[in-house]
């Protein structure tokens, strides 16, 4: 179960700027349901039309842990922009989030 | 023909254990790690964890018929597999037959934030996958510790790792997991609490330069096992370890003969020669015939189509055979015919410990029935001469057991009582044959007595021996040098 949730993409937006993230999870326990939650409220707020979001379940697609290395559940990966980040956890901690995800607008 | 090995007691204990392969580790534990439970491996950096664990592994493989899953937190499959090529294990075979898989856990701890709960459900699912893709009934991981570093919070790691193990006992694997040693500890982060059925340790120490690896069976739930250090040896066969073999003095005694090469010596002691089983001690000062003796020894067993294993400390092979040519003792032919083996080791090579441990590995895949150790004073040599009575207990008990005949030389020192030298290991021996020199009337000669046979009648006259040309032989009985004289002197 790979649900892919795809965003309209705007045209102005250069590749540099648009975020491909990807969340691990297992199974949907409580843990997992939260950080989807999270995760999309966080996107809103930050990164409106700017962001892809990937789920992927190990429980059915266990090959695909080792790729990324995870071991901790839930993990959401930066796949892009450059460089991979990691960040583990059900992602209520926002500011961590924002943090990991270096979402915080560069100081003028 | 070698002796038949004798058949290890009926386990009494219904623990079903998984035999790991390594020599003298399944021994010592009683058949191997407790079967479908997770077993601790601990040591420093460098004291072989991993090994153990890579071995338990591929000899479950292709031993057992168990496939086997590695999940590496510190190296990777490329690494791991160059590691081990050197022992002649081929993981890359092993891993295409789907004999063993390799998952190699990398955590780069820069690269994550924390961010709210989590678990280790993805190493729970990676290791699951593994284990469900080759049916694996074996798992390593080498080493948990790389997660203390990659996970900050200790609390949540702890209660996974409890969980973990638990599932693998529930999933009725076999596994071993590895440690790095603490200060004070077992482990730096105190994983033996966790490990309920097994916990061995690893030690590497270097004792006047000489470094000896220890393994020792903290715990072991269920079985009787000895808790003392055993010396253990990494060579290009991987690890071996030299267990008791009897921890009490129950071997048969066996009641057959032996010829010891030399015709009139062996008229001498009942006109039948050693015991069968066995230990000989020949001591004498320089040039007295202790090789040539023991050679004619070992030749005798050879023409009876008896494997003979020579071990020698100061001659090569070649050495050997060049020398006993010019006393009348060819022993090329055997050599040919595979009857006659030769070990040579330079005595500082290793310690005591590392020469014990090849000493048993080499008895063990050769299965002779005659050894021949020449000399052991430069394995004193090597070592503290406290550890050498413990070690040469060991090897005289592992042979006695195999009903192997040993013959030992060692090398007195002209002034020096050989009563000193010998006293460690002369109190072992069954037979005791004194070598030495003698110059009646500015006349060299060479003379031979045997000080002490267990369990016959032999005679203590002092004989010339006569080495020539045409070989060892046993002159008259030398009136005027009697055993009394000799020991009165002293």
């Amino acid at each position: 179960m790979k649900k892919t949730t795809a965003r309209k993409r705007p045209a102005k937006t250069s590749q540099s700027d648009f975020f491909i993230l990807r969340l691990y999870i297992a199974g949907q326990t409580p843990n997992s349901m939260t950080a989807i939650a999270n995760l999309k409220k966080i996107c809103e707020d930050k990164l409106q039309g700017k962001y892809r979001i990937e789920v992927v379940d190990l429980l059915v697609k266990p090959q695909l842990a080792k790729g990324d290395q995870i071991i901790a559940i839930p993990t959401l990966v930066r796949r892009l922009p450059p460089p991979v980040k990691k960040i583990i956890g059900n992602l209520s901690k926002t500011e961590s989030v924002i943090v990991g995800l270096d979402l915080q607008p560069a100081l003028k | 023909m070698p002796q038949a090995k004798p058949k290890p007691r009926a386990a009494r204990t219904p623990l079903a254990k998984s035999p790991t392969g390594i020599q003298g580790l399944d021994e010592l534990t009683g058949g191997g790690l407790p079967k479908g439970r997770v077993s601790l491996v601990c040591g420093k950096a460098g004291s072989g964890k991993s090994l153990l664990a890579m071995e338990f592994l591929v000899h479950g493989a292709l031993r057992y018929g168990e496939p086997g899953v590695c999940m590496n937190f510190e190296e990777t499959e490329e690494k791991l597999t160059a590691n081990v090529a050197s022992l002649g294990f081929d993981l890359r075979d092993l891993t295409k037959r789907k004999k063993l898989l390799i998952d190699y856990v990398l955590i780069e701890r820069s690269q994550i934030t924390e961010a709210g709960e989590y678990n280790l459900d993805g190493l729970f699912v990676r290791l699951a996958h593994a284990v469900k893709t080759i049916k694996a009934k074996r798992v390593v991981l080498d080493s948990v510790q790389a997660l203390f570093a990659g996970v900050g919070d200790s609390a949540i790691l702890r209660s996974e790792l409890q969980r973990l193990f638990r599932w693998l006992d529930d999933n009725n694997l076999t596994a071993i997991v590895t440690g790095e040693a603490g200060i004070d500890t077992l482990t730096r982060h105190g994983l033996e609490e966790y490990i309920a059925d097994c916990v061995i340790a690893l030690d590497h120490r270097v004792t006047e330069q000489i470094s000896t690896r220890r393994l020792r069976i903290v715990k072991y739930r269920g079985t009787s096992h000895g808790t003392d250090e055993y010396p253990f040896l990494i060579d290009e066969d991987g690890i071996s370890v030299v267990p008791i073999t009897s921890l009490a003095l129950t071997h048969k005694a066996l009641t057959s003969r032996i010829s010891t090469g030399v015709p009139a010596l062996d008229d001498s002691m009942e006109g039948k020669g050693f015991f069968r089983g066995s230990s000989v001690l020949v001591t004498g000062t320089a040039g007295t015939g202790k090789s040539s003796l023991a050679a004619n020894f070992a030749r005798s067993a050879c023409a009876r189509g008896e494997l003979c294993l020579y071990f020698t400390f100061e001659e090569s092979p070649s050495q050997i055979l060049r020398n006993m040519r010019s006393v009348g003792l060819n022993l090329e032919p055997w050599v040919r015919k595979g009857l006659l083996q030769f070990s040579a080791m330079r005595p500082t090579s290793t310690g005591l410990e590392g020469h014990l441990a090849v000493i048993h590995r080499l008895i063990t895949q050769v299965r002779p029935s005659v050894v021949v150790i020449d000399p052991i004073t430069n394995l004193i040599s090597a070592s503290g001469s406290y550890d050498v009575k413990s070690m040469l207990v060991r090897l005289v008990d592992f042979l006695k057991v195999q009903h192997i005949t040993s013959m030992f030389t060692n090398l007195t020192f002209a002034g020096d009582p050989q009563e000193r030298t010998a006293a460690a290991v002369s109190s072992l021996m069954d037979t005791w044959i004194v070598l030495r020199d003698s110059k009646p009337n500015g006349r060299p000669r060479r003379e031979l007595y045997v000080l002490k046979s267990r369990g016959m009648a032999h005679s203590r006259e002092v004989r010339e021996l006569i080495v020539s040309k045409r070989g060892l032989d046993l002159g008259a009985v030398l009136s005027d040098h009697t055993v009394a004289t000799h020991v009165a002197g002293k």
